[in-house]
């Protein structure tokens, strides 16, 4: 295997128990050889002391003494397989109790969603939720698994109808790439392997899409971002005058040479060198981690964005953002939180609830704008400083803000800048 | 050009972030360094973070006192090659102490004793971050662990109440006398990190390595054969081709029969072997649970 030339590709998985969603990951990973022996003994054992007549694939993800004892997920598990041309990640999340809050953070670094329909029950709440927060997510590319294929006889028309209504739907999401697939993840078809009963499907697997799908632009590659996160001076003889910008391509190409501006203060040069450890580099781009050195000599400490004179993110103290609330206390309106962004932090206020987001129906409650655990509304805030923003629709990483609350330090929102 | 890095570059980079968000957002973190693989990559991924620089960061070692030889001859000359700043915490000297008693019978192990030892070691430094070289696919209670995981002042965890991990903005605030384990590597699997150290051509211990040893049987476990461990009627000492997947305590670390002599080797191996590298880790088959009771208390 040429490991060399394998990609990363990260996934959520959203479902419940009975959309089979933990027999279709367990189908994965065994398929693709990613469980092991001993794991599988230990499940083995786990289900037979449970009482369950056959392996529960669902121990494998649900780790924790409380989610066996409850056989529920609480919180989002990672697994990871790979396959000669791709790694992947999958965030697997729960999709009952805390289904928005996790759901939401599995979402926030995904390339792919795969949502899972039950052909004999159709497009239901569920599965009009976890497309609506995929949407909100801006998750790139969106796979509708009509599973459970094998109980309605692998009929076309089943599969057609399911599609044409997921569609209708979807006429009202903000996704760009919806692909359907038929499959059993119970019986194996259509998952790694193309199925014998449905002749009518000629699209490809589950897997196969998995492997193929174009993520290489998943990420913005237009506007140049460099959030400064870490200033480097070793301030040894070898590198005296030494000092380096740190952090992670937020967006656009980086190329030794380029006029740079650097916000807040509006100072312009030029790339002097992009280094690493590796040597110096001539250009670099998402999401990739470097030094970036420049010809002047200029103040810039971490917060700071290096960007380019003629491309320039929103500078801004004011903001509406779609926010996703995690916190059982409720988000109060004209409360004070920390607002973390990039790599800038400061203080914010909620100046305006404008609704709540019904997340089954996308109505826009105007008359109950409570926004509790699990929700998700329109919110207006008001920044202590300015941040360098672009809209969440352009750049997940600079469009995106997290609060904290003040007193707890929790972590109680998240937020897409509109 | 393709604008696309391959899987370990995107790691890589992911990782170094981490490393880089942890000396921006902490006062005083430290770096767990056990000798094995795990941490050895998380120095060299760290030196590349801060790269001229140095690392801005002590390593801090437990030593529970029954080590491989050349774990202890690694990480000295690890230490001289990139100027990093040592800790040593001994869970002898807690021993000594009184803090903790040592388990009795055949089965003894310091595994336990060490959160005792890491503890103290890190209430004496004053250490706000513990870099961890944990994994996610290692271990199911593993597979829930955030990037930064929140301790409180006892040091332990809640699994049930973590802080959400969205995009890249990682959350570092606590209260006075609390502290933050955080895993830069917590997306990396077994094989990722072969595959990496095989790119980077990185030198490891030669426990990883396939070599003769003398070695028993318990449990289904390849033990090596020390003073440290006593041995029940009828284990019979064997010498045999072997090597560590993973390395901590003599008295925990199972070996496994190989012939993997190179790095490539052993790429080929953990790519078609059929049992998790922890399999070989007695401390982790006390119970289903034996991990996540261990992380509650402040493990590793």
């Amino acid at each position: 295997m040429d490991y060399q030339s394998s990609e990363l590709c990260r996934f959520t998985t959203a479902g419940s128990v009975d959309d089979g969603k933990s027999t279709l990951i367990g189908r994965m990973l065994y398929d693709s050889k990613s469980i092991f022996q001993d794991q599988m003994e230990q499940i083995e054992a786990s289900s037979l002391r449970r009482g369950e007549s056959e392996v529960n694939l669902a121990l494998l993800t649900d780790g924790l003494k409380s989610e066996r004892e409850q056989g529920i997920t609480i919180d989002v598990a990672y697994r990871y397989f790979a396959t000669p041309k791709r790694k992947f990640i999958i965030a697997d999340t729960p999709g009952h109790i805390q289904y928005t809050r996790n759901m939401v953070t599995g979402a926030s670094t995904a390339n792919v969603a795969l949502v899972l329909v039950d052909a004999r029950n159709g497009v239901v709440e569920q599965t009009r939720r976890h497309a609506i927060i995929a949407s909100l997510l801006q998750i790139p590319h969106l796979v509708v698994c009509i599973n459970k294929m094998d109980l309605v006889d692998y009929k076309e028309e089943v599969y057609e109808e399911i599609k044409e209504d997921f569609e209708k739907f979807a006429a009202k999401l903000d996704v760009k790439d919806v692909h359907f697939i038929p499959i059993s993840a119970l019986k194996g078809d259509n998952v790694v392997h193309r199925s014998d009963a449905m002749d009518w499907y000629d699209g490809s697997t589950l897997m196969y899409y998995l492997e193929n799908v174009h993520i290489a632009s998943d990420y913005n590659f237009i506007d140049p971002r460099f959030p400064v996160q870490y200033v480097v001076r070793p301030n040894t003889d070898e590198h005296h005058d030494y000092r380096g910008y740190a952090g992670r391509v937020a967006g656009g190409i980086m190329k030794k040479g380029d006029e740079v501006m650097i916000l807040p203060s509006g100072f312009t040069s030029k790339i002097k060198k992009i280094d690493s450890f590796d040597g110096e580099l001539e250009e670099a781009f998402p999401p990739m981690s470097v030094t970036v050195l420049l010809e002047d000599n200029i103040d810039i400490s971490r917060g700071d964005m290096i960007v380019r004179v003629n491309n320039q993110p929103e500078v801004t103290q004011d903001m509406d953002v779609m926010i996703s609330w995690f916190n059982e206390r409720p988000l109060t309106p004209n409360g004070k939180y920390t607002i973390m962004h990039t790599t800038q932090e400061a203080r914010c206020m909620i100046k305006e609830v404008k609704y709540r987001l019904d997340i089954n129906t996308l109505h826009r409650d105007l008359e109950n704008k409570e926004i509790k655990m699990n929700d998700i509304g329109r919110v207006t805030l008001r920044i202590t400083k300015p941040l360098f923003v672009d809209a969440y629709r352009k750049n997940r990483i600079t469009g995106s803000v997290i609060l904290v609350d003040e007193g707890t330090n929790e972590t109680v929102g998240a937020g897409m800048i509109i | 050009m393709d604008y696309q890095l391959n899987h370990l570059r995107e790691l890589e980079s992911e990782s170094i972030f981490i490393l880089r968000e942890v000396a921006a957002q902490f006062e005083n973190p430290v770096l767990m360094f056990s000798g094995g693989k795990d941490s050895i990559l998380m120095v060299y991924l760290a030196q590349k973070a801060f790269y001229p620089g140095k690392i801005p960061f002590p390593l801090l070692h437990i030593d529970t006192g029954h080590n491989f030889d050349e774990t202890i001859a690694y990480r000295d000359a690890l230490v001289k090659k990139t100027g990093a700043r040592l800790i040593v915490g001994s869970v002898q000297e807690a021993i000594d102490k009184g803090m903790v008693v040592e388990e009795k019978g055949v089965n003894a192990s310091r595994n336990g004793l060490q959160t005792v030892a890491l503890l103290e070691a890190l209430e004496k430094g004053k250490y706000d971050a513990a870099l961890g070289g944990a994994r996610r696919d290692e271990e199911k209670a593993r597979a829930k662990e955030r990037f930064f995981s929140h301790r409180d002042e006892f040091g332990q965890w809640d699994p049930k109440n973590q802080r959400p991990e969205l995009w890249n903005l990682f959350n570092a605030k606590k209260q006075y006398g609390e502290h933050f384990r955080v895993f830069p590597i917590s997306n990396w699997t077994e094989l990722d990190v072969w595959q990496y150290l095989a790119m980077e051509k990185v030198e490891l211990p030669s426990l990883y390595y396939a070599h003769k040893r003398d070695v028993f049987e318990r449990d289904g476990v390849l033990l090596a054969d020390c003073e440290y461990i006593q041995k029940k009627p009828g284990e019979v000492v064997k010498n045999m081709m072997v090597r560590c997947r993973t390395i901590g305590d003599m008295t925990c670390t199972g070996v496994w029969p190989s012939n993997a002599t190179t790095t490539e080797d052993i790429i080929e191996e953990v790519a078609t072997t059929r049992m998790t590298e922890r399999g070989g880790r007695t401390d982790d088959k006390r119970s289903e649970t034996a991990m996540e009771d261990r992380k509650k208390k402040g493990y590793f």
